[in-house]
C-alpha cells in the first residue's frame, strides 16, 4: 500500500505520463578543434516536459544545447558529429536551413540582451525578418500576445516605444523570452536564463517557464540546481563532455543511480 | 554505502556529523533506558524506575535539538539526494527514538508501580523479550551509523519475534488473570509493559526502513517487488 | 617562504603566524613610500600636461599672430574715369548685344594707370591685379562708361604691410625690405585719409596668385575639398565592406590572416609611397590629369582605406557577441545581423575613424605633390579633373614664397587648415555622441 502512494506521487511530480518526443540526439560528439568538447550525447527531449542540464562549468551542457539550433555553427572551429533530430528530421544534414531551423528552435541567453531598439521592435524583429505579419495589425497582436505569454504585457504596454535596454533585468529577460516566442517555435532552449538576474526575477522566469511547458519543448541550462529541480521534469546531468546520467528529476534530485551525480548534487563534486 | 567522500564545504560535514551523533546519543540512551527500566521492574526498585522516568527529559531535550539541527541544515544547505535522505532520516529518526524513550518511561513508571504488588509469574518473559528489542534497537543505531541497509533489513526481520513474544505473553496473561482476579491490577501493568516493548520494536523497525532507505534510495517494501520485476524481466529475456 | 613548502597547509602556516603589526614603523613608512611614489607621479603626469598644453599655446599663438592679418587687407581710394578711348571699349557697341564681351575685353589695366597716377605720390600704390575690380564694376553697371567715380581698390602688398606695421622702419634700407619712396608715398596717402584696412574677402574667396595680396585660399579649399570627397567616396564603402567581410565572413585561415597583417602594414606605410604609387600607376599608366583632385582623392583613398578597415573592424568588434547571438536566435541569417544589427551599433565608431582617416588625409601633402597638386593654380576648381591644389599644399607652397606678404598668408592657410580639422573633429564627436547607444 505504502508502495502505491508513493508511486502516484512520483507521477504527479512527472506531469506528463505519455511523452511525444520532440528532439532526439544520437551519439553527438563535438570537437573545437581538435578537443572533444562532448562525447556519445545521446537523449531524447519531449514535446510536453521541461528538460534541465546540470553539471558543473565546461561539462558540455551548453555546447550542446546551442548544437540544437546549429547555433555552434558561428565557432568557425567546432564540428559536431552524430545527429540530432528535429520530429524526425536531422537538423545537420544537407539541406537544412539553418534560419528556419533557428526559428523553430528558439534560443535565450545568458545575459539578458535585447537590441537596443524599442519594446515592440525587439519582439516585431522575429516576425518581420520571417514574415509572419501581413498587416501592421497582425504585428500588433503577435506583439502583444508574445509580451502576454511572457507577463511583460501589463509591464510594458504603455512603453512599447522605449528602448527594451531601458528596462531592468528581470524584464529584458522576459523580453527576450517574448522575442523568443513572438516567432511562434516549437523548442526553447534556455542557457541559464537567470544567473544574472535577482531571485524575485528568477521566480518570475520559473513561473513562465511553468506557463509555457507543453506549449513548447523548453529545455533549460542551469548551474543553479535548486532551479532545476523547481523547474525541469527531466534533468540531464553532465560531465567532463559526457552525459551521465538522465531521468525523472525527482529521481535525480533525491535518488541519483550515478556515485558523479550524487557527488555533484550534494556538493561534493571535486 | 562507504562512498561518503566529504562536501567541497567542509563545515556542511560538520552539520551532519553533529546531527548524526545526536541521533546516536538519543539511540544509546533509549538502549540504556529500556535496559534500566527492565532491570528496575526485575529488581523490583522502585528508585531506579524514577530515575529512568527523569531520564527521558534528556531524550526529549535531544530531540528538541536534533530537530532544530536538522531544519537549520535544510535551510541553509538546502541538501540534496543522499544528504536529503540522511536528514529527513534523522529528522524522523529522532522523533521516534523519543516516543521510543516515551515507551520506557512508561515501562519504568509501571515498574514502580509493579514494586509494591505481588511478584508474578509471566514476569519471566518480559526481560527475555526487553533483551530481544534492546538488540533491535542497538543494531538499528549501528546501522544507522555504518549506513548499513542489510544490518537494517536484517532488524526488520527480527520484529517477528517481538510480536511472537508478545502474542505468547497475552495469552499467558489472559489466562493468569481469568485464573485469580487479585493478579488483574499487575498482569494489566505487565501486559502494558509487553505492549510497549513491541511498540518499541515496531519503531525500531521504522528505524530500520528509515535507515534503509536513506543508504540505498529504495524503500524496504519496494526492494522484494523491484527483485520480483527484475526476475520476471530476466525471465522473459 | 620556507614553511610555505613544508606539508601544513597553506591556511594553518597562516593561522600560526603572528597578526600583521598594521601600524608598526616598518607598515608606516611602508605606507609613507607609496603617497610620496603616488604624489610624484601625479605631479609627473600633470607636469607633462602642462608642458604639452603651453606647446600648443605656443604653436596656436604664432599661428594666430603671424595669420591673423592674413585676413585683413588695405584698399586705397581712388578716382577712375571710365573713359572710353582708354579703354578702346564703343560705348554705345556695349549697350548692344554682346556688350559684356567687349567689356571683358577692355584695356582696364590702362585705366587703372591712369587712376595709380593720379593718385600723384609718385609710386605704383594700387595692385597690378587690380583692374580685375574696375572691370567687374562695368559688367555690374555699364552706364558707367564715360562717367568718373571713386572707389576702393587693393593696394600693393608693400602698401598692405606698412599698414599693418610689418615693416621694422628703424631698420637698415636693405634690412627692412622695403624703400624710402613707398614709405614716403605710404605716409603722404595715410594722411590725406586714402588708406583704409578691412576684412579681407578676396583672401577667402579666390585661388592663388603670384601677388600676395590677390591671393586666395578658395581655390585651395575646394580642391581639397573635392579630393576628400573622392577620398571619402570610395574608401569609405570600401573599408566598411572590407571590414565587415574581415570580421564577419572570412574563414580564419592564412589567406586571412595575410590580407590582415597587409592591411596594418598598410597603414603604417609613409604617405609619399602611396604618392609614388599614384604617379606611376594613376599619371603614368591610365594617364588621368594631372594635378587634379580625382587622382589626389583616389591616391588619398589608398592612403586612408587601411585605416578605415582598421577602425571598422575595431568598432564591429565591440559590438557585443549577445546582439549577434540574440539576432541569430531568432532567425536572423549573417547578412541580416550585420546589417540590421551589427553595423548600426559600430556605425559611430567606423564614423569616428573615417573622419579621423579624413581629417589625416586633409593634412597629407606629400602624395599630393608627386601626383602634381603643387602646381599653381590661379582658377578656383569646378570639377574633379581640374587642376587643383589642396591647402596643406597651399601653405607647402606658400611658405616657400619670396614675396614678404605670403609669410601671412602662410599662416592664415594654416588658420583656414586647422579651422576645417577642427570643423571635422567636431563632427566626428557629434556623430559619435548622436549614434552611440548603451546596452
Amino acid at each position: 500500500m505504502a508502495d502505491l502512494n508513493a508511486g502516484s506521487v512520483v507521477a504527479a511530480r512527472n506531469a506528463a505520463d505519455v511523452v511525444t518526443t520532440k528532439m532526439t540526439a544520437r551519439n553527438v560528439n563535438v570537437y573545437y578543434g581538435a578537443k572533444q568538447a562532448l562525447k556519445d550525447v545521446s537523449i531524447d527531449v519531449s514535446q510536453e516536459n521541461v528538460t534541465a542540464f546540470i553539471g558543473p562549468s565546461g561539462c558540455g551542457k551548453s555546447t550542446f544545447l546551442r548544437c540544437m539550433n546549429r547555433m555552434n555553427d558561428t565557432v568557425a572551429s567546432a564540428r559536431v558529429e552524430g545527429e540530432i533530430k528535429l520530429d524526425g528530421e536531422d537538423i545537420y544534414k544537407g539541406g537544412m536551413d539553418v534560419v528556419q531551423l533557428r526559428a523553430r528552435v528558439g534560443m535565450v541567453f545568458q545575459k539578458p540582451n535585447p537590441f537596443p531598439k524599442s519594446i515592440y521592435d525587439n519582439v516585431a524583429y522575429g516576425p518581420r525578418i520571417h514574415g509572419l505579419a501581413a498587416t501592421k495589425a497582425d504585428m500588433d497582436a503577435i506583439v502583444e500576445g508574445s509580451l502576454r505569454r511572457a507577463g511583460l504585457w501589463d509591464e510594458a504596454k504603455d512603453r512599447l516605444g522605449e528602448s527594451g535596454t531601458a528596462m531592468s533585468g528581470g524584464q529584458q529577460q522576459r523580453l527576450c523570452i517574448a522575442r523568443a516566442i513572438a516567432v511562434d517555435p516549437e523548442v526553447i532552449l534556455m542557457d541559464e536564463p537567470c544567473s544574472a538576474l535577482d531571485p524575485i526575477a528568477t521566480a518570475k522566469i520559473e513561473e513562465l517557464i511553468d506557463e509555457l511547458r507543453g506549449r513548447y519543448a523548453i529545455v533549460i541550462v542551469t548551474h543553479n540546481m535548486q532551479q532545476a529541480a523547481r523547474v525541469s521534469q527531466k534533468t540531464a546531468f553532465f560531465h567532463l563532455g559526457t552525459m551521465v546520467e538522465y531521468g525523472d528529476t525527482s529521481m535525480i534530485f533525491t535518488n541519483p543511480s550515478e556515485p558523479r551525480t550524487k557527488d555533484y548534487i550534494t556538493g561534493r563534486y571535486g | 554505502m562507504a562512498d561518503q567522500t566529504s562536501h567541497t564545504v567542509k563545515s556542511y560535514d560538520d552539520d551532519i556529523h553533529q546531527l548524526r551523533s545526536l541521533i546516536s546519543q538519543m539511540g544509546g540512551l533509549c538502549e540504556a533506558q529500556i535496559i534500566d527500566a527492565i532491570d528496575a521492574l526485575t529488581r523490583r526498585d522502585a528508585e531506579a524506575a524514577l530515575k529512568v522516568v527523569a531520564t527521558d527529559a534528556r531524550i526529549d531535550a535531544l530531540e528538541g535539538e536534533a530537530e532544530k539541527l536538522a531544519i537549520q541544515i535544510i535551510a541553509l544547505r538546502a541538501p540534496m539526494a543522499t544528504d536529503l535522505r540522511e536528514i529527513v532520516a534523522c529528522l524522523k529518526i529522532s522523533s521516534v527514538l523519543e516516543r521510543i524513550g516515551d515507551y520506557a518511561k512508561n515501562i519504568a513508571k509501571r515498574a514502580s508501580a509493579l514494586a509494591q504488588a505481588a511478584p508474578i509469574e509471566p514476569m519471566v518473559i518480559v526481560p527475555e523479550m526487553a533483551r530481544v528489542v534492546a538488540v533491535m534497537v542497538k543494531d538499528v543505531l549501528d546501522a544507522f551509523v555504518d549506513r548499513d541497509p542489510e544490518l537494517a533489513l536484517a532488524v526488520c526481520q527480527r520484529d517477528q519475534t517481538v510480536d511472537n513474544f508478545y502474542s505468547s505473553l497475552f495469552r499467558s496473561l489472559l489466562t493468569f488473570m481469568m485464573e485469580n482476579p487479585h493478579h488483574i491490577t499487575p498482569s494489566t501493568h505487565l501486559l502494558f509493559i509487553a505492549k510497549n516493548l513491541e511498540r518499541i520494536g515496531d519503531h525500531a523497525t521504522n528505524v530500520a526502513e528509515m535507515v534503509h532507505y536513506s543508504a540505498t534510495g529504495h524503500l524496504i517494501s519496494e526492494r522484494p517487488r523491484g527483485d520480483d520485476t527484475a526476475f520476471a524481466t530476466s525471465a522473459a529475456a | 617562504m620556507a614553511s610555505m613548502s613544508a606539508s601544513r597547509p597553506a591556511t594553518e602556516t597562516l593561522a600560526s603566524k603572528a597578526p600583521t603589526d598594521w601600524s608598526g614603523p616598518a607598515m608606516t613608512a611602508r605606507i609613507k613610500g607609496r603617497y610620496r611614489s603616488e604624489f610624484v607621479f601625479k605631479y609627473a603626469g600633470l607636469a607633462a600636461l602642462v608642458v604639452a598644453a603651453l606647446f600648443l599655446v605656443f604653436l596656436l599663438f604664432t599661428i594666430v599672430r603671424d595669420g591673423a592679418s592674413g585676413f585683413r587687407s588695405t584698399d586705397v581710394k581712388v578716382t577712375v574715369t571710365y573713359d572710353p578711348t582708354i579703354l578702346g571699349i564703343d560705348q554705345a557697341a556695349a549697350k548692344g548685344p554682346g556688350g559684356k564681351q567687349l567689356i571683358e575685353q577692355g584695356n582696364f589695366q590702362g585705366l587703372l594707370t591712369t587712376a595709380d597716377t593720379g593718385l600723384g605720390v609718385g609710386t605704383n600704390v594700387v595692385s597690378e591685379g587690380a583692374w580685375l575690380v574696375l572691370r567687374e564694376a562695368v559688367i555690374a553697371d555699364p552706364s558707367l562708361l564715360g562717367k568718373t567715380a571713386t572707389l576702393w581698390v587693393p593696394t600693393r602688398s608693400n602698401f598692405d604691410l606698412l599698414a599693418k606695421g610689418k615693416f621694422d622702419l628703424d631698420a637698415a634700407d636693405e634690412a627692412r625690405g622695403v624703400n624710402d619712396a613707398d614709405i614716403a608715398a605710404y605716409r603722404q596717402l595715410e594722411s590725406r585719409g586714402l588708406l583704409k584696412t578691412g576684412f579681407n574677402w578676396t583672401f577667402l574667396t579666390s585661388a592663388d596668385s603670384t601677388t600676395p595680396e590677390l591671393a586666395g585660399i578658395w581655390g585651395a579649399a575646394k580642391g581639397s575639398l573635392l579630393t576628400l570627397l573622392v577620398t571619402l567616396v570610395l574608401s569609405f564603402p570600401v573599408g566598411i565592406f572590407a571590414a565587415i567581410y574581415l570580421e564577419e565572413f572570412a574563414p580564419k585561415n592564412r589567406w586571412t590572416d595575410m590580407v590582415e597583417v597587409s592591411i596594418n602594414n598598410l597603414a603604417a606605410v609613409p604617405s609619399i609611397i602611396f604618392g609614388l604609387l599614384g604617379l606611376a600607376v594613376f599619371l603614368n599608366f591610365l594617364n588621368m590629369p594631372r594635378s587634379a583632385p580625382i587622382v589626389g582623392g583616389l591616391t588619398l583613398a589608398l592612403m586612408t582605406f587601411p585605416v578605415i578597415v582598421i577602425a571598422g573592424r575595431v568598432a564591429i568588434k565591440a559590438v557585443p557577441p549577445s546582439i549577434r547571438d540574440a539576432a541569430l536566435g531568432v532567425g536572423a541569417s549573417p547578412v541580416q545581423v550585420v546589417f540590421q544589427h551589427v553595423l548600426p551599433l559600430a556605425l559611430p565608431g567606423i564614423l569616428t575613424g573615417t573622419i579621423i582617416g579624413m581629417a589625416r588625409a586633409l593634412g597629407e601633402t606629400a602624395p599630393l605633390l608627386l601626383i602634381g597638386m603643387r602646381a599653381f593654380v590661379t582658377e578656383i576648381p569646378s570639377g574633379l579633373s581640374n587642376p587643383a591644389t589642396a591647402l596643406p599644399v597651399q601653405v607647402f607652397l606658400w611658405s616657400d614664397d619670396v614675396a614678404r606678404g605670403f609669410v601671412e598668408k602662410t599662416s592664415a592657410a594654416i588658420i583656414v587648415l586647422l579651422i576645417f580639422l577642427m570643423l571635422m573633429n567636431s563632427v566626428a564627436i557629434y556623430l559619435r555622441n548622436r549614434f552611440e547607444r548603451r546596452w
